[in-house]
């Protein structure tokens, strides 16, 4: 069992012995996956232009090319970025030299967090209250217009400053009737009846479910919208996560230029809607002249669509949209709503084109650095970078108008309800829900980085050497055989934040390090109870066997304790702090198995049925 | 370290009023600073901008200003750490669009060398493009940016306050399960003690808080109770051993029979924490020296503050009797 442990465990933590190489890192962009067919696209681009990589490998996050030198990966790079298109992403990167039979078995280095590998780290907060105030607006309009269908009379309708919307009526009649209908028909918002200077009031409210909705489908859109803006950036690993209900995580691992990643970041991608050109369609698709007004547009597919160009509502007006199984057909839809300016503007509009195609084209402003023949950046007179923008613009879909429409639609149709998902996805990528602002940020340098990791590195070896002569020195054969525990225990340390890809911080190899002087206790108080035995007077095997049992429980009290405050440090922490946490408890725990379980079964093997008059301890 | 062999008989708890006295004197002195001199708060805590840069050679503080001030960069403490060619900038909290600051400290700095920054290669030194169109080495290297909102800063207080105090909370309640309500009140002392202490060393020398410094208070927390468990665990088995004595005499012989381990353990995880302490770095620096101070004022709480506590709370041994089925059941279960 013993060994088996450690077997498992040295496997495991042999991927960090290994160094990095030179890596590209192909990915497809707006949430698109590389397929084998790319993937060999890729390798055939490589090898026309004799830019073989050493080896590549294709998974969940893309292709990974890895190359003998730095030279080569950015040849290849530069390669890459020439023949594929902006439906692709290549970035640098170092790969892990990892074997293939270790990789095989899952088995990966440890995860280095961004004080250790360097890169940017960004915590960007939502406003939720402008999500909540435009979804309020779209409401007033959303009213007005049905109780104008339903006959309801009323004065006014109009949002208050600090949030809800307040309609006045003329009478308690058309109250009573507007009441029934927003109770009938509208979901997620709660009606009070309010008297104001004499005239009926109806107070509407969002209810905190249709809030907490809101924000929910905020967050998820600017982390869809922020993943989308990354991949310009080029970055081989970029993390977008969500932490509590209006924040998001973004780590750009190996970022250098803060500034750049702040511009991209804080860019709106969005939708323009317009109307197919169906009249000249066909001629222009098949190469015929492009009638003025009109522009030819690539679409999602690689084909290409001619559209009249005129934008009839934008992405700004888009306040949701949703994968869903319609409930009639089964079939997937995506249904989206729309503000009131966005509706009343489909209402004309659609109204006026039933049986014409409507396109959602996604339209992204890009700055590229001017490079010239020998790529090498262009500077202006004030020696500042050059950089030329370009529009990029796709055509996402382009469903056929079955009927007038209004703020509420839906394109059905769909394939398979991954395509759905996918659909949802972009659009609601173009559209930003609410503005994001950067709350947070640490960045750390590649030279700092590399110092931290040398010198974190040093600390484990310098502390744990000083306590393998301490213990040897000290309790002599028993020293020696904490000692192994020791290294046991190092080792599991390392192969569990493998085996998790636990992310390791400077502060969690801190962590190691403190491990490495606390885990000795077990053994120290177990060490110390067989020699009071042996005082006592009682024979060798017999101290030894008293020591370990009555020290158990002492050991697991003080190590439980520890772990509480290191819970808590997990629960409260953010990142670095959270990495401390992690290997405290982890050391902790596997300190526990190898210095008790561990050490026992070394001392039994030492000692073990032989007739003993004396313990070197 | 032959001394440490032989069985000590130290009246530890007939000290107890001294101990008192030098305790009470500690957390004193703590808390006037703390209160007087107040803390030296990181940007964790304050919000702000720090941006720490490495020049190509040794580079004279008010060259770093200048460069600064002819961007319009306002309020900077710009000071050396390590060596010559490091520097560290750092900047109050402002209304406007902080985040974009740190950008623009970096900017200004490499303007007088005519360089930008060309493009992200990981894991090398960073690149930049001259007058010339070359790309060589930037002079001006980005090592560390730091930029905390003041909202934040905020919560970070909040958060940290609240951990520390969940972390005793939930330290109280197992103790009282495991041991008895007196106990719990002694290791919870204690472990005020040490944070007090603790944050009282880095008030009066006017270290940095910052909060990896706050993790290594919890840490010390951890550790200061792990000592005063053990010593706990001795005491409760001794009250149910020793079928004579009084409660002191129990006690002092319980925390003589542990004081070898006390040591031992408190040696090597200072020998790790002062490697910590000068090989870890400076990002590392405030951490080891808390922990530092932590441990050493750990080790003395669990012997001098602890089981004094519990002892003035009144023990008996009866007390320990009424859990003795308990602790039984635990003891035979491996």
């Amino acid at each position: 069992m013993l060994a088996l442990v450690l077997a498992v465990g040295a496997l495991y933590a042999l991927p960090n012995v290994f160094d990095n190489d030179p890596g590209v890192q192909v990915r497809g962009a707006r949430g698109l996956r590389i397929d084998t067919a790319a993937f060999e696209r890729i390798q055939g681009i490589l090898q026309d232009n004799e830019a073989t990589p050493s080896s590549a490998v294709l998974d969940e996050q893309g292709a990974k090319l890895r190359f003998a030198d730095v030279e080569a990966q950015l040849q290849a790079r530069d390669i890459l970025e020439r023949e594929l298109d902006e439906s692709y992403t290549t970035a640098l990167s170092l790969l892990p030299a990892t074997p293939r039979w270790l990789e095989k078995i899952n088995a990966a280095p440890m995860y280095l967090g961004l004080d250790l590998r360097g890169g940017v780290h960004f915590l960007m907060e939502v406003d939720m209250e402008s999500a909540v105030r435009r979804t309020e607006e779209s409401q007033v309009g959303d009213l007005k217009r049905r109780m104008r269908e339903e006959k309801i009379r009323y004065v006014s309708v109009t949002r208050r400053d600090n949030g809800g919307i307040s309609v006045k009526f003329r009478d308690d009649e058309h109250r009573r009737s507007a009441e029934d209908l927003i109770e009938r028909e509208i979901e997620g918002i709660a009606v009070r009846d309010v008297e104001q200077d004499g005239s009926p009031f109806l107070l509407v409210e969002l209810t905190e479910p249709a809030r907490t909705g809101i924000a929910e489908a905020a967050l998820k859109q600017n982390m869809t919208a922020l993943r989308n803006r990354i991949d310009e950036l080029g970055v081989a690993e970029p993390v977008v996560q969500r932490q509590g209900d209006r924040r998001i995580v973004v780590q750009l691992p190996g970022v250098q230029d803060t500034a750049e990643a702040k511009r991209i970041l804080g860019r709106t991608a969005t939708l323009e809607i317009m109307l197919v050109d169906e009249n000249n369609n066909t001629a222009a698709v098949a190469g015929g002249s492009v009638p003025a007004g009109s522009k030819l547009f690539t679409s999602r597919n690689r084909g290409q669509i001619l559209l009249k160009n005129r934008v009839i509502y934008s992405g700004q007006n888009m306040i949701n949209a949703a994968a869903s199984l319609d409930t009639q057909t089964g079939g997937p839809i995506v249904s989206i709503t729309l503000d009131s300016e966005g509706a009343s503007k489909n209402q004309r509009v659609t109204g006026e084109n039933i049986g014409n195609r409507m396109a959602v084209v996604y339209v992204e402003v890009r700055s590229d650095v001017r490079r010239d023949a020998d790529g090498r950046a262009v500077l202006n007179a004030d020696g500042n970078i050059v950089r030329d923008t370009r529009r990029i613009e796709e055509v996402i879909t382009a469903p056929v108008i079955r009927d007038q429409l209004s703020a509420r639609f839906q394109i059905e149709g769909l394939d398979s309800v991954e395509e759905a998902r996918d659909l949802a996805l972009l659009l609601r990528a173009g559209a930003l829900a609410a503005p994001v602002v950067i709350v947070e940020e640490r960045t750390v340098g590649p030279m700092l980085g590399q110092q931290n990791i040398d010198q974190g590195r040093n600390s484990v070896i310098i502390g744990f050497i000083l306590v393998l002569i301490f213990m040897a020195f000290y309790y002599r054969v028993f020293g020696l055989v904490a000692n192994l525990a020791l290294a046991v225990n190092l080792v599991l340390i390392v192969a569990i934040l493998s085996m998790l890809q636990a992310t390791l911080t400077l502060p969690g190899v801190a962590g190691i390090v403190l491990t490495v002087g606390m885990a000795v206790d077990a053994n120290v108080l177990i060490f110390e109870r067989i020699r009071e035995e042996l005082q006592n007077g009682n024979s060798p095997q017999a101290s030894i066997h008293v020591g370990y049992d009555r020290a158990l429980s002492t050991i697991v009290d003080a190590n439980i304790t520890t772990l509480i405050a290191a819970v808590v440090l997990f629960n409260f922490g953010t990142g670095p702090i959270k990495g401390f946490a992690i290997t405290l408890s982890i050391g902790i725990v596997s300190s526990m198995f190898t210095a008790i379980m561990g050490t026992r079964g070394v001392i039994n093997l030492i000692y073990g049925g032989k007739r003993i008059d004396k313990l070197a301890i | 370290m032959e001394f440490l062999r032989a069985q000590t008989s130290i009246d530890f708890l007939g000290r107890r009023r001294s101990a008192v006295l030098i305790s009470g004197l500690l957390i004193v002195i703590s808390i006037v600073s703390i209160a007087v001199r107040g803390l030296n708060f990181g940007i964790d805590f304050t919000g702000g901008t720090l941006v720490e840069v490495a020049y190509s050679e040794p580079v004279a503080v008010e060259d770093v200003r200048a460069a600064l001030n002819s961007a319009q960069i306002e309020n900077a403490l710009v000071q050396h750490f390590g060596t010559a060619s490091d520097v560290m900038i750092r900047l109050p909290v402002t209304t406007d669009d902080t985040a974009q600051l740190s950008s623009t400290v970096v900017a200004a700095l490499r303007s007088p060398f005519g360089e930008s920054l060309d493009e992200t290669r990981p894991g090398q030194v960073q690149q930049c493009v001259v007058a010339s169109g070359v790309t060589e080495d930037c002079h001006v290297q980005m090592r560390r940016v730091e930029f905390v909102g003041p909202q934040v800063g905020d919560e970070l207080t909040e958060q940290g306050t609240l951990a520390m105090l969940y972390a005793l909370l939930g330290i109280l309640i197992y103790v009282a399960w495991r041991f008895e309500w007196r106990f719990a009140v002694g290791s919870v002392a204690a472990l005020i003690h040490d944070v007090v202490i603790t944050v009282g060393v880095f008030s009066i020398l006017q270290l940095e808080f910052s909060l990896a410094v706050l993790a290594a208070l919890l840490a010390v927390i951890g550790y200061s109770l792990n000592d005063t468990i053990v010593v706990f665990d001795r005491i409760r088995e001794n009250f149910r051993k020793m079928r004579k004595g009084s409660a002191v005499s129990i006690m002092n012989a319980s925390l003589n029979q542990t004081l070898r381990r006390t040591i031992l353990t408190s040696v090597t995880t200072l020998l790790v924490v002062l490697t910590l302490l000068l090989v870890g770095g400076e990002v590392i620096r405030g951490f080891a020296a808390a922990l530092f101070i932590g441990v050493l004022v750990g080790t003395y709480s669990s012997i001098f503050v602890a089981s004094p506590t519990v002892l003035v709370l009144g023990i008996t041994r009866e007390d320990m009797m009424t859990v003795k089925k308990e602790g039984e059941d635990l003891e035979a279960s491996p």
